[in-house]
């Protein structure tokens, strides 16, 4: 098994686990929550216009996998010109690590029991999100993250 | 044709892998059996009544000899020898064990097929015109926007996880034979000055709530097109309803809204979304256009078909129901029936496919094509060639001369295969078919189509049945509620039901009724039912389908 890069003894698991392309780490974010906004599925991101500038990271919530609307919000938050950290939070795949990453979310935060059982190996097979990329080819970007 | 680009078959060899691991991680338990469905969806495979079922795509209804051989060989492999051609330009295979399901993959995989967005909450496999570069009333050939569309909504990350499933329907002809208004988005090339841009259609869409789509857009440039369909699909993806899946389809957020909210929303998201398109999309397209180019047509007198057509009845027949006009007057259109009298409408064996495919490779251009009405087409045939052909399908019970005849129907798979049924649709199918040849009247009824859906999901499209059929349970004995004046073509209209239902071993005398009801009131045998239903609305077809019952209980 190599699922064992986060490093933490077995029995300390931290509620939460990030997920980047490097695989998983404790949450690093330690600026003042001032900088920070949360969205729930149903939201929209032109809630936040007024704020954009001055915020370093935004949590879009997932709720359950299957509602699919966290997807849009990063679209909207990227087209809107937000350059910060965005972070997909909640109950989100492997499966979906890739998809969220081309929707435009640096990074995806899931608890633990998720991370038990869908281990980092998994989650890292999909870092090459960047690869095979229909969106990136008809926008005629090498990668999929929007500009 | 098209042909898979090398990023094409790298993207789908990853997908298939992916998939396979999936199932590994499923009957591991990394992957809940909740977590699984999704992902199973979004490549095809269902869990059915008896077993799993994977649903490949056709896209636009176009294959070669190579990729309807494959099917074949898949039906054999891996299934009982037989596939079922769907009203979406599917096939199906009703008896795949799970684990079997990633080698049907990359078999699939080495024809250029896939059973991706086949199933799911995401977009699906787009449908088009069969007769797609072949008829002689199209604007222009809908399949190359058809297929930039799915490279567009392929493993799109924004729209894999839909409120509801999102069907899109494409056609290049005024005659609508992609029955674009009952589909989510309908897209339809039309001209304006000189130029071709599409018509936009939304929230179409038969089911429980059956609805007919309306104009988003009326002139819609085609460089716009991908823009304006992520406008739409990001517009449906936040404002769909979630709490409650009957009401989570497109047409229910039209309905709920207003048409002209949602073009703002729609027109809004555009001009926000337009700028990411910096036009590569158009050069791909470019490409894909060249891919389309028509076969190198054969000249060559027709004398052959002349002298079979004046001397041979049963060709004479054949070619009067089977074949359409070609955009060459020298070729024709040859509709293959997947309807004999009797068989399960919509199923062909592995032995029929490959002798299709021959036939395809021999007489075609090596194309074929599926028709969301349930048959294959060879879109082009010269017709010199057509009397060989007749003769090679008749040998292989292909030749069924019914094309938009009574027997000519489409049916859901109904309480024979699928989960969601509340009645049995294909015997229904076969007895109207094997009634109305025993009668002898199906030539002189005419064009008729009559549509059977085994639930009130409507997947065998029976709203915009000229004669519409729903099976339904009540109190646990199957009821077939019946409807009339449907029609899915240009001026797609929904028909209007009868009244209370029959059982099953009274349809078939209600449907016989009907028709004989239809051959009295005529004006003439050049005035089809629909024309007849249209003059005299329901009222007497009423009193054929019910005045005779209560005399016949009484």
């Amino acid at each position: 098994m190599t699922d064992t890069a986060l490093e933490i003894a077995p029995g300390t698991l931290p509620e939460t686990v990030l997920v980047t392309d490097a695989g998983f780490s404790r949450d690093d974010w330690s600026g003042p929550e001032t900088r920070t906004a949360t969205l729930a599925p149903d939201d929209r991101a032109g809630e936040l216009s007024d704020r954009l500038c001055g915020l370093e990271l935004i949590r879009v919530r997932f709720p359950a996998f299957a509602d699919g609307r966290g997807f849009t919000l990063a679209r909207d938050l990227r087209r809107m010109g937000y350059r910060g950290r965005l972070r997909a939070v909640g109950h989100v795949l492997a499966d979906q690590y890739a998809m969220a990453r081309r929707a435009g979310f640096d990074e995806v935060e899931i608890d633990a029991d998720l991370a038990a059982r869908q281990p980092e190996n998994q989650w890292r097979a999909r870092a090459n999100w960047q690869a095979h990329d229909y969106q990136a080819r008809l926008r005629g970007r090498s990668s999929g993250a929007p500009a | 044709m098209y042909r898979y680009t090398d990023f094409d078959k790298a993207f789908l060899a990853t997908r298939n892998a992916q998939f396979r691991a999936q199932v590994e991680r499923r009957l591991k338990g990394h992957l809940t059996e909740d977590e699984f469905k999704p992902l199973r969806l979004m490549n095809g495979v269902y869990l059915q009544l008896h077993a799993y079922m994977l649903r490949v795509a056709i896209p636009y209804g176009t294959l070669n000899a190579d990729q309807m051989r494959q099917l074949a060989y898949l039906a054999e492999r891996w299934d009982k020898g037989y596939g079922h051609f769907t009203t979406r330009q599917n096939i199906q295979y009703n008896w795949p064990k799970l684990p079997d399901i990633p080698d049907m993959l990359d078999a699939l995989g080495e024809v250029g097929l896939h059973a991706i967005q086949t199933s799911g909450n995401t977009i699906r496999n787009t449908t088009a015109d069969p007769f797609a570069g072949a008829a002689a009333d199209e604007i222009a050939d809908p399949r190359p926007l058809a297929e930039l569309i799915r490279q567009w909504s392929t493993d799109h990350p924004e729209f894999q996880f839909l409120g509801r499933k999102f069907k899109i329907a494409i056609t290049g002809s005024a005659d609508d034979r992609a029955v674009t208004a009952a589909h989510d988005i309908g897209l339809r090339i039309v001209e304006k000055n000189g130029e071709q841009g599409l018509q936009v259609l939304i929230g179409g869409g038969l089911g429980r709530t059956p609805m007919i789509g309306q104009v988003l857009r009326d002139f819609l440039p085609r460089a716009d097109l991908l823009p304006y369909l992520e406008a739409v699909l990001a517009t449906y993806n936040q404002l769909g309803r979630r709490d409650n899946k009957y009401k989570a389809r497109i047409k229910i957020t039209v309905h709920e809204h207003g048409i002209e909210s949602i073009r703002a929303m729609v027109e809004g998201r555009f001009a926000q979304i337009r700028p990411d398109f910096t036009g590569a999309d158009q050069a791909l397209l470019r490409a894909i256009e060249a891919q389309f180019a028509p076969p190198a047509f054969r000249g060559g007198n027709t004398e052959a078909h002349d002298a079979a057509y004046g001397a041979d009845p049963v060709f004479r027949s054949w070619a009067d129901t089977n074949l359409a006009p070609h955009r060459r007057a020298d070729h024709a259109i040859v509709s293959i029936s997947l309807k004999a009298h009797g068989a399960t409408p919509g199923d062909a064996s592995a032995d029929q496919m490959r002798s299709m495919a021959d036939l395809a490779e021999r007489y075609g251009y090596d194309e074929l094509r599926i028709s969301h009405e349930q048959n294959v087409i060879l879109p082009h045939v010269h017709k010199s060639d057509l009397p060989a052909l007749h003769a090679a399908l008749k040998a292989q019970g292909l030749a069924t001369a019914n094309i938009g005849l009574i027997s000519d129907i489409i049916a859901c798979p109904g309480m024979d295969y699928c989960a969601l049924a509340t009645a049995r649709s294909i015997p229904i199918a076969q007895e109207i078919a094997t009634r109305f040849d025993e009668l002898k009247l199906e030539h002189d009824i005419g064009p008729m189509k009559i549509k059977i859906s085994g639930c009130i999901n409507a997947c065998g499209h029976h709203h915009v049945g000229h004669i519409g059929i729903l099976g339904l349970d009540r109190a646990g004995v199957e009821n077939y509620q019946i409807t009339l004046g449907g029609d899915g073509g240009p001026d797609a209209t929904l028909g209007s039901r009868t009244g209370p239902g029959f059982p099953a071993d009274e349809i078939v005398p209600a449907i016989e009724r009907l028709m004989l009801a239809y051959l009295d009131l005529r004006q003439g045998p050049g005035e089809t039912f629909l024309a007849t239903y249209r003059r005299l609305g329901a009222d007497p077809f009423k009193s054929a389908l019910y005045d005779s019952a209560r005399t016949k209980a009484a």
